[in-house]
């Protein structure tokens, strides 16, 4: 059976690099990006399993990456698990409204993460 | 017991204050003693130009009198009926008259917990503000948030982990070394940026209405500026006690740089010098003194209190409708938040500009009264053709003429307080017995 790939756009790379890790040792391939503006064309190319992707990102917000992506007939269905370092109310409406399958709020714990991920590539959305 | 009916207490309070026998007051006032008698234990009514006499020959103001100090005990305790939870047993506001008159302490310490409560929601107002929109807390706020979370992802893999490539450990420990710093500098950051608030800047009163208590303080003239050697604008707002904030301070400096060039244009003694050949009429003002109407309304409203000299309140708005500028004329009182009576002639103004509009005004209040208003809007193009065009109307507020008018214009304060239930301008519904 293939490795499923985690794509993660997340502009922090300490942050970034610890998922990176919980999701290796996990069994996951995971391939970083952090920067929004060029990230939609990324995760064409790159057709991930699961996208975990931050909602503050330069560039361009992940809210509206995550607009293009459901409004994408090829990526419609791609469960994505939104990250925000502002884990109010507000944020996770508009990312629920959005389209994202799950949410995180930072901080989080390497649990969490892993869980949701895990959760999301079984289909359980 | 009604309000109005409470006014010969008032007198009797006013006389027995000053050491007046209620004789000498009769006698001064032309009526019998036994009449004044009755109108001090409240078994008289009085009329308005026997109230004008008592009021002068006690040296208050008549409203003094048939309003009291209750007016804005009054204005409280109708603010704290109109916040009433609902789903609880309403509060009797038709009954706020008697309330007051049996039981005067527990309602001047409710009106006092309402004004409290006003100035701490004010307060929170502030700081939501503040927290909403500061762009400085909201990206130091972020700043803490990744550093929190890589230091606890990270930090949790150190202890969690049983086997870590040395690399990996290393790169890790680097990683929390590195987001320490940044915590700490963050947070060195935040408490330095606290520590340079004023207090003022959230505290109990907005800039507007700091500038309001400092002008208030001087009966709104500003003297200094009348002088042919004025001061410079910032040694009349340094040390200003009621001018606590920055932002307040700045308005102040606006509102002289205004007035400096207003008197300026249009000197007091010019001024009083058309008043008693124009009358009180600002386009007659501006016509015979060759200034703007806008300079003429602002100079009126900045006349000194004095002997034959009426009081004239003024309210100033922009376009969107906000009070700029609120002084109020003795009896119309103006809303503090929220907006205010529809009706009034000065959003008349707003939509109609340069077109002056002159109405006798009805104000509505358990003691209804009367008012002469001059309303006015003044387009403006500070940025030139291609700029935005800035309205700001204008309302000056004059007790009435004695004779009535054959129109006269009823408003209110807000609608809120307004007993007019059948008003067409309404917007929402009156605690207020309909009148």
């Amino acid at each position: 059976m293939a490795q499923q790939h985690v794509l993660l756009i997340e502009d922090e790379p300490n942050i970034a690099e610890a998922i990176r890790f919980i999701l290796t040792r996990a069994g996951w391939r995971v391939s970083l990006h952090g920067d929004g503006s060029d990230a939609l064309a990324l995760i064409r190319d790159a057709a991930p399993d699961v996208l975990i992707l931050d909602l503050m990102l330069p560039g361009r917000s992940g809210l509206e990456i995550l607009a293009d992506l459901r409004t994408d007939s090829a990526l419609a269905a791609l469960p994505v698990l939104m990250l925000t370092a502002r884990g109010q109310g507000r944020d996770r409406d508009a990312a629920e409204r959005a389209g994202a399958s799950a949410f995180l709020a930072k901080p989080f714990a390497n649990a969490d993460v892993l869980d949701a991920v895990r959760r999301l590539a079984g289909g359980q959305v | 017991m009604t309000r109005a009916s409470l006014t010969g207490t008032r007198i009797r309070e006013r006389r027995t204050a000053l050491a007046l026998k209620q004789a000498d007051l009769a006698r001064g006032v032309g009526v019998s003693p036994a009449y004044l008698n009755l109108i001090e234990h409240n078994r008289r009514r009085v009329n308005e130009t026997l109230l004008e006499a008592l009021a002068a020959a006690l040296g208050v103001d008549p409203l003094a009198l048939s309003e009291g100090a209750e007016g804005a005990l009054f204005d409280g305790l109708r603010e704290a009926a109109a916040e009433a939870a609902p789903g609880g047993t309403p509060p009797e506001a038709e009954r706020i008259e008697e309330f007051v008159g049996r039981f005067p302490g527990w309602a001047a310490l409710l009106a006092a917990r309402q004004a409290r409560i006003g100035q701490l929601e004010r307060v929170l107002e502030g700081y939501s503000e503040r927290m909403a929109q500061d762009p400085f807390l909201a990206a130091t706020l972020h700043e803490v948030l990744s550093a929190v979370t890589s230091l606890r992802s990270t930090a949790a893999i150190l202890v969690e982990a049983e086997e870590i490539a040395p690399e990996w450990r290393k790169r890790f420990h680097l990683t929390i070394h590195e987001e320490s710093l940044r915590l700490s500098d963050t947070a060195e950051a935040l408490v330095g940026y606290l520590d340079t608030l004023d207090e003022a800047e959230t505290g109990l009163s907005s800039p507007q209405e700091e500038v309001e208590a400092w002008l208030e303080g001087q009966a709104y003239h500003l003297a200094p500026l009348e002088r042919a050697a004025a001061p410079a604008s910032e040694a009349m707002v340094a040390g200003v006690p009621e001018l606590a904030s920055g932002a307040a301070r700045k308005l102040a400096l606006a509102h002289i740089a205004q007035a400096r060039t207003d008197a300026v244009a249009l000197p007091q003694e010019a001024l009083r010098r058309a008043l008693a050949t124009e009358g009180h009429d600002p386009a007659r003002l501006a016509q015979a003194l060759g200034v703007p109407m806008a300079t003429v309304f602002r100079r009126l409203a900045a006349l000194p209190p004095e002997p034959g000299v009426p009081p004239i309140g003024l309210v100033i708005c922009d376009g969107s409708g906000t009070l700029t500028f609120r002084k109020p004329a003795p009896g119309f009182a103006l809303p503090r938040f929220g907006a205010a009576c529809p009706l009034w002639p000065l959003y008349e103004a707003l939509s109609r500009p340069m077109q002056p509009i002159r109405a006798v005004l009805d104000l509505a209040g358990r003691v209804p009264q009367r008012f002469l208003s001059f309303a006015f809007c003044q387009p403006s193009q500070p940025a030139g053709f291609d700029g935005p065009q800035l309205m700001e109307a204008m309302m000056l507020i004059l007790p009435a003429p004695a004779e009535r008018a054959p129109v006269e214009r009823p408003v209110g304060t807000s609608c809120r307080i307004c007993p007019r239930g059948a008003c067409l301008g309404r917007r929402e519904p009156s605690i207020l017995a309909e009148s």
